[in-house]
């Protein structure tokens, strides 16, 4: 009997990865939910490496008629010292309760499984965006998109048209008068069974279509086609978002652990939702500096406090680099909060007049020390100064963070989809 | 065939040669020695992920998709990647030809006892057993699930994704009363009804006796009962395949609807015979692959290297825990269906005088593999255990029986024990844990209110007191109401027709709609 063996090993894997899809799809609320929980604890870095989560099954549960209770016999092995008759009082159980089967209840109801790097981090920044993403600008080194553009005599073999190359050959096959298949066979028929006069003459003939044939041939490299594509430039929204971290002395290490944190999670959502977001560093103390993210994120500062520094040389960096015509500004700042009192009006002027009015949005993040915040202390200087700006009307959000634990949830809350607003394409 | 022919292979590595050499000997004692009749075999070779795939989409290697499916990978897989699960050696298909799935990772020796195992154990199994014939088409399987897969396909893209599934979710959790118990009746053709009318007629006329005339009958059954008889009589009731009866009668489904739930129901009926003959199944393969080996064994075909590795894994597939042991869960299928195979071998060569007074017909009859194949044909794990349990395998395994009864506050009774006394009670109890009647709750479709509000009603025969678990009973009439789109109750009865507890579903808005 034949017997075949196939070798399905290289066959294209991951045959089950739409379903799985489907399921995260399906149990997409309940799986964002598990992932924020799992994420909390973790540290920035390791969320987005995936990673388990685990699920109720609340939804996801597949529901069968199945029964339980009632008089249960059933036929076990390995009997020991039982004889006939015996009682064996229930484990576990004051007297007359159900005893439960091992095998029914509801064992699954918490269900774990791993998510790939791709899909946490997708269900860990899914609902966010950057707020009032407007200005559109056909960005010229930056064309993305291709669409098709007629044909051409020259391409990769990936791209050959086969109809259109088709076409072509069977006109210029019918134009040279290329001798039919059936026209030989059909010869060739006649020369089985013809006599001798008929045969020299049909010989002839024949090598003389057949000849044509080789001349002509089915198909010729002038034929083909190639279906050529163009790049096509697409208008992106540039936008900039600017990380203003103060290190000052009066930082504590909690402090710039909640920030950095905190700017951790928004490098991660701009770089993986926004292609064509510019992020600028400024980090300051009584000075401020420009600087690159190894050093924003690892490099040790301190001084003391001036906040309309970082304004300042963000101001100028605006000026110099981003044309608050073209570019979304975004500014995400975050301090303990104090200020020096003096720079009060100048910090506050400089964030009126020359800031908020070219700013898509501002957000403010207040460190606190572990603890917390008690609700007596009075507001910090720069909250004061920002509440103000607020109430009269600048595009500010600001919030207070004094537990790890709450970096995610107040970053959620101020980049969260906003209803009411259009969503612009990233 | 020689003691000192060349072995199979040497140490652990294969190719696809070896593996032609280990079919094409283990098919000459399959065929020679033990009489085996085959489907042709197709040995596919498979990656890890690949068997976790087909574990999704349980065993079959092509499927339509579902969430569910889905989510059984990621389980599966989370399981498999911790370590808590190992995969199978292989899975084999009921189709022919009868396609095995053997893991890449396999040594040459594991390869051996696969092949073995699955294309000549189960194979013959698929292809013999009166379950398997009369329930599934091994040739007609895999075009069926590749139709299936299409139009599931075609149907999301006409209907959406959302209406397809939440069909087939419903469908899914109708499966298990989705099944033919009893092969339907044969439609006549009209000139065989009209030898069978022919028939009748001339029976009565032989038969004729004026005394019947004069015999009483009952009162006349008033126009209110011949109505329900009527309609019941129409709607094919009662009916127990509950996904049958929808597809049938469901008044608002779509055409679509029907055919998925037609997919669905198809699918259960095909995988019914594995349920019901795990213990033969699993027995026969271990059985023939146990034979096979030991065969090229002793033909020297198989270096005692390997032998010994080989008996390590069957001797791990074999194992039976204690009922008292942490890794007891239940009867291992193989264990028990490989021992009785094995017991029933040394009944027909070896018998003693027990087994003579149990086993008469077969007792030192002398043809191990006629009687085999005999059981292997004829049975299945209900009827066999309860006909070829010998007492000295309850003896063996020391089987007891425990009856356990909630009112009974004392505790649990030991009801029976592998002595003279409790042999063929232990034996009926284990027999009838494997009978499907008594594996599912016995539901039925008993009326529809045609008159009234459409009412479908639906009876569930309480045995032994065992009730259906609330929460998930709700669930699955509500998508019962979903797909009938009218309200559904189902009343559960004891045996003195007592009503125990009834519930009412409404179907969903959005069902009503689709």
């Amino acid at each position: 009997m034949i017997m075949h063996i196939i070798d399905r090993r290289l066959n294209p894997g991951s045959k089950s990865l739409e379903n799985r899809q489907r399921f995260l799809r399906r149990a997409k609320a309940l799986v964002r939910g598990a992932v924020k929980k799992s994420s909390q604890d973790r540290d920035i870095k390791d969320v987005l490496e995936g990673g388990e989560v685990s699920i109720p099954l609340d939804g996801m549960n597949e529901p069968r008629f199945r029964r339980e209770g009632g008089t249960r016999d059933m036929v076990l092995p390995g009997n020991k010292k039982f004889v006939e008759g015996d009682i064996l009082p229930r484990s576990g159980e004051k007297g007359g309760g159900k005893p439960r089967d091992p095998g029914e209840g509801d064992s699954e109801d918490a269900f774990r499984f791993v998510l790939s790097r791709d899909e946490f981090v997708d269900l860990f920044l899914d609902d966010l965006e950057l707020p009032d993403l407007a200005k559109r600008k056909l960005a010229e080194a930056e064309s993305e998109g291709i669409q098709r553009a007629g044909y051409a005599t020259s391409g990769s073999p990936a791209n050959i048209s086969i109809s259109r190359t088709a076409s072509r050959a069977l006109a210029r096959r019918v134009a040279l008068r290329r001798p039919r298949l059936a026209a030989i066979e059909k010869l060739e028929a006649e020369l089985a069974e013809c006599d001798e006069t008929r045969r020299a003459e049909l010989i002839a003939e024949l090598e003389a279509l057949k000849a044509k044939a080789r001349r002509i041939p089915y198909i010729d490299p002038i034929d083909i086609r190639y279906r050529r594509f163009e790049t096509v430039p697409k208008p992106v929204a540039q936008a900039v978002m600017f990380c203003l971290m103060d290190v000052s002395g009066s930082m504590s290490e909690h402090m710039k652990d909640l920030a950095k944190r905190f700017y951790m999670l928004l490098y991660v959502f701009l770089k993986r939702r926004y292609r064509h977001v510019e992020i600028v560093f400024i980090r300051h103390t009584d000075r401020a500096e420009e600087v690159d993210e190894e050093t924003f994120f690892h490099g040790p500062a301190s001084g003391g406090t001036l906040v309309s520094s970082a304004l300042q040389a963000m101001h100028d960096i605006v000026r110099s680099r981003f044309r608050p015509a073209d570019w979304n500004i975004y500014a995400a700042q975050a301090s303990d909060g104090d200020n020096s009192i003096s720079d009060g009006e100048v910090a506050g002027r400089l964030l009126t007049d020359m800031i908020l009015p070219v700013s898509q949005f501002f957000a403010y993040l207040e460190v606190g020390e572990a603890g917390g915040y008690t609700f007596d202390m009075p507001d910090s200087a720069l909250w004061t100064l920002y509440e103000r700006l607020r109430t009269g009307g600048a595009p500010l959000s600001m919030r207070k963070v004094s537990e790890r634990s709450e970096i995610f949830p107040v970053f959620h809350d101020l980049f969260h989809r906003r209803g009411k607003q259009e969503k612009t394409a990233p | 065939m020689t003691a000192t022919a060349e072995p199979l292979f040497q140490g652990a590595d294969w190719d696809f040669l070896t593996l032609q050499r280990i079919h094409d000997a283990c098919e000459g004692i399959a065929r020679s020695e033990l009489g085996l009749d085959v489907y042709p075999n197709q040995i596919e070779v498979i990656t890890a992920e690949q068997m976790l795939d087909a574990y999704s989409s349980v065993g079959m290697p092509l499927f339509y998709k579902h969430w569910s499916f889905g989510k059984h990978f990621a389980f599966h897989e989370a399981s498999y990647r911790k370590g808590l699960m190992g995969l199978a050696y292989e899975i084999v298909i009921n189709s022919s030809p009868c396609i095995s799935y053997l893991m890449e990772e396999n040594t040459a020796t594991m390869q051996a006892l696969v092949i073995a195992h699955a294309a000549f154990g189960h194979n013959h199994f698929f292809k013999n057993n009166y379950l398997f014939k009369q329930w599934t088409d091994a040739n007609g399987i895999l075009d069926y699930l590749e139709f299936a897969k299409t139009y599931v396909a075609q149907c999301e893209e006409r209907q959406g994704r959302l209406a397809v599934e939440q069909t087939l979710d419903a469908a899914h959790a109708l499966m298990s009363h989705g099944i033919d118990r009893y092969p339907g009746k044969k439609k006549l053709d009209l000139g065989a009804e009209e030898k069978r009318a022919g028939r009748r007629r001339l029976h009565e006329e032989a038969a004729f006796n004026d005394l019947w005339r004069t015999v009483p009958t009952g009162p006349a059954k008033s126009d209110a009962m011949l109505n329900v008889e009527r309609r019941r009589k129409l709607l094919g009731l009662p009916q127990e395949n509950l996904l049958y009866f929808l597809e049938k009668t469901a008044p608002r489904l779509q055409p679509w609807q029907r055919e998925l739930l037609r997919i669905v129901r198809h699918i259960a009926q095909y995988f019914y015979p594995q349920s019901q003959t795990k213990v033969m199944n699993e027995g026969t393969a271990t059985y023939v692959h146990y034979r096979i080996m030991k065969r090229l064994h002793e033909q020297g075909r198989i270096s005692d290297g390997n032998f010994l590795e080989f008996l390590q894994s069957h001797t791990n597939v074999v194992f039976q825990p204690d009922f008292d042991d942490p890794r007891f869960s239940g009867f291992n299928p193989y264990a028990l269906g490989f021992a009785m195979m094995q017991d029933i071998e040394r009944i027909v060569s070896n018998p003693d005088d027990e087994d003579r007074e149990w086993f008469p017909e077969i007792a030192g009859n002398g043809d191990v593999m006629g009687v085999l194949r005999n059981i292997w044909a004829n049975y299945r794990d209900e009827s066999f255990i309860g006909q070829y349990l010998s007492p000295r395998l309850m003896r063996h395994f020391r089987m007891f029986h425990l009856h356990d009864d909630p009112e009974e506050r004392a505790g649990v009774k030991v009801d029976a024990i592998h002595d003279e006394r409790g042999y063929r009670r232990v034996r009926r109890e284990l027999a009838k844990q494997y009978d499907v009647g008594f594996i599912d709750a016995n539901i039925e479709v008993v009326d529809v209110d045609l008159a009234g509000d459409r009412r479908l009603m639906l009876r569930h025969a309480v045995v032994k007191g065992a009730q259906l678990n609330e929460a998930d009973a709700r669930r699955v009439l509500q998508h019962l109401a979903d797909l009938w789109s009218y309200d559904v109750s189902l009343v559960e009865v004891d045996a003195a027709d007592k009503v125990l507890k009834e519930y009412v579903a409404n179907p969903r808005a959005i069902a009503a709609a689709a």
